[in-house]
């Protein structure tokens, strides 16, 4: 494996989702493109950004790219090796590499078990660790994210959005996964708290030599963690590029007009953009 | 004060819950004027939607406590019966609400649901006039060809469709008030933006006057005229919309400000963050509600600050912090701009 080589490689990948009908014998009418063809890499310890509007297809393109659903057609690596089609048994080993941290925090986390064994049994089912080792390990990960070791016996209510986004992220980095892949993990939280968790992946990040696909739909947040960003539109990466030539020197017409439609937080920029849009 | 259009005076909410007593509200005033937009700002169980809800009579319950005054022309809304504010809602004032997938019936045509509403209120409308009503109002907020998707189930409208056609019903009586509570908050950006232009457009023409529910600052930046910020059931600082962008004197407010991720600013290191999370209302601290997150945090916070006028220059723009105004205007810097800011050594 030379240096060069990215970490995760995806090419031409393509999910359609076929849109059946009949009686007895289901036929395929139409085929929704979900992901129609995209291609991108990320390295070791890089930030890649998708943005998109809701029916882009980034969601389902991650899910695609981790073998979470079957895709269609096209190939990924991991580190070289070729994971699309691979069985769940081969994958197995592959999953403690790559993790997924997801939007809801209220959803994703399962109300009846404890914060302990919610980080816990990933290490547990993978053979990592077990007995007093194990919840060492937990209190660790609970420490690194920001909680308190104490939390280990509490049950997901008890925490706000934010402490249970960062038990999600505790939970994602208990296997040491090379690749996190974050699917809108900060738009369910408030204001205050999104810059935190932010805050908290890029010093995670550093620390661990992180590699992380983060999906948003708020371009303001991706541009500021991503080092690449690739414009996802209808099934396709429509524009791909470094974080700060995709922002401020967009070139296709969506992420121009994705970009302009960003709200400014700045009342006298705002006015002047009105007036200059009025006037053209 | 008597061209105010609705005016709500010292309106606290309280509710009985199996945890315990909450002060969800604890003395929001405010005017509206006609044409005006408010934005209302905070985050979860700041005590806006509440406040907005209450308005129109939505939290009235066994389990609920309100006091205070909110008049609209002069007319005490607190008091009057269920039979006047049914009246009320929709025919003086409208309500978009977040959600645009659960606002409508599923089962009911879109034109059918606004023929309803105007029938309602209007019961000498004939069914022609309404539907033709229905269909100018659908075209009138940017459905295309609504003459023929008036018919249309809400599930064949998109998302921003929907939120339209919801504006739209919450325009069909005409009233002089809307309240909009995260009215694009589940939208697109692109969509945002038509939405958002829609607004302004009504204020303008029509001269609606708007009370809007955000958390998002740059929504506020858009339309809004004048701003309350609120935390923790309380307002903490309110002002013209310039006055809170660009002389903004609550720690909180330097704070939500301080960690927008801007487009049009050079990418930060690192994004300003405000530590802790919003309080419980059930466990609120005494004192300053946000002295738990300050940096600024000093001996007197410990005691509530009202909501005072603290600038001679700006009589309208009041906040709740015992800083002086000199400390603050030097606190509130970071790098520069303006930003939460770091404890004074």
């Amino acid at each position: 494996m030379s240096a060069a080589e990215p970490l995760f490689e995806v090419t031409d990948l393509v999910k359609h989702f076929p849109v059946k009908r009949g009686l007895l014998f289901d036929r395929e009418v139409d085929r929704v493109r979900a992901v129609d063809g995209i291609s991108f890499s990320v390295g070791r310890g890089e930030t890649l950004g998708l943005v998109g509007e809701s029916g882009s297809g980034k969601s389902t393109a991650c899910r695609a790219a981790l073998q979470l659903i079957e895709p269609t057609s096209g190939s990924v690596h991991f580190e070289g090796r070729e994971i699309a089609g691979l069985s769940q048994r081969a994958m197995r080993p592959l999953r403690r590499e790559m993790q997924m941290v997801f939007q809801d925090p209220y959803a994703s986390l399962n109300p009846r078990k404890r914060v302990g064994q919610i980080i816990g049994d990933p290490l547990k089912l993978q053979g990592e660790a077990s007995g007093t080792e194990l919840r060492q390990r937990v209190q660790e990960l609970l420490e690194r994210v920001g909680l308190s070791p104490e939390h280990y016996d509490r049950f997901p209510h008890e925490f706000s959005g934010g402490q249970r986004q960062r038990i999600g992220i505790a939970r994602a980095l208990a296997l040491r996964p090379k690749l996190i892949v974050a699917d809108e993990p900060v738009s369910a939280l408030d204001v205050s708290i999104q810059a935190q968790i932010v805050n908290l992946l890029a010093d995670l990040q550093e620390e661990l030599d992180l590699a992380f696909v983060f999906v948003a739909h708020d371009i303001g947040i991706v541009r500021h963690v991503s080092d690449r960003i690739a414009v996802m539109h209808q099934g396709k990466i429509v524009e791909q590029g470094p974080a700060a030539d995709v922002c401020e020197r967009p070139k296709d017409a969506y992420t121009k007009q994705l970009l302009a439609a960003v709200p400014i937080a700045d009342p006298r920029e705002a006015r002047a953009r009105r007036q200059t849009i009025g006037s053209a | 004060m008597s061209e105010a259009l609705l005016s709500v005076r010292d309106l606290r909410v309280g509710f009985v819950t199996e945890a315990g007593r909450v002060q969800a509200v604890d003395g929001v005033s405010f005017d509206l004027a006609p044409g005006e937009v408010l934005a209302i700002v905070g985050e979860s169980g700041s005590g806006k939607s509440v406040t907005a809800q209450t308005i129109i009579g939505l939290t009235r319950s066994a389990n609920s406590r309100i006091e205070g005054s909110v008049r609209l022309r002069g007319n005490e809304l607190l008091e009057a019966s269920e039979e006047t504010l049914q009246q009320v809602r929709g025919e003086q004032i409208g309500m978009v609400f977040q959600d645009p997938m659960t606002s409508f019936n599923p089962v009911y045509r879109i034109g059918s649901q606004i023929i309803e509403a105007i029938r309602a209120h209007r019961p000498e409308t004939s069914k022609r006039d309404a539907h033709r009503t229905a269909i100018e109002l659908l075209d009138s907020v940017g459905i295309p060809d609504a003459e023929r998707r008036v018919d249309d189930y809400p599930h064949e409208f998109s998302g921003g469709m929907r939120q339209r056609a919801m504006i739209a019903m919450s325009l069909a009586l005409e009233p002089e008030v809307l309240i909009a509570d995260e009215p694009t908050t589940a939208l697109d950006v692109t969509v945002q933006a038509q939405i958002l232009a829609l607004l302004e457009r009504l204020n303008r023409e029509r001269g609606l006057a708007t009370i809007l529910i955000t958390h998002d600052l740059g929504v506020v930046a858009e339309v809004a005229d004048r701003v309350l910020v609120m935390y923790g059931g309380r307002v903490v600082e309110q002002g013209t919309l310039d006055e809170i962008f660009y002389d903004p004197q609550h720690p909180y407010t330097w704070g939500l400000l301080g960690s927008l991720t801007r487009l049009d600013r050079p990418r930060l290191e690192r994004l300003p963050q405000i530590s802790g999370a919003p309080p419980s209302l059930l466990d609120l601290p005494t004192g300053c509600s946000f002295r738990l997150r300050c940096p600024h945090e000093f001996n007197r916070c410990a005691e509530l600050p009202g909501l005072d006028a603290r600038l001679a220059e700006a009589p309208g723009h009041c906040d709740r912090c015992w800083l002086s105004p000199e400390q603050k205007r030097e606190r509130r810097l970071v790098e520069g701009e303006i930003g939460l800011g770091e404890p004074a050594r």
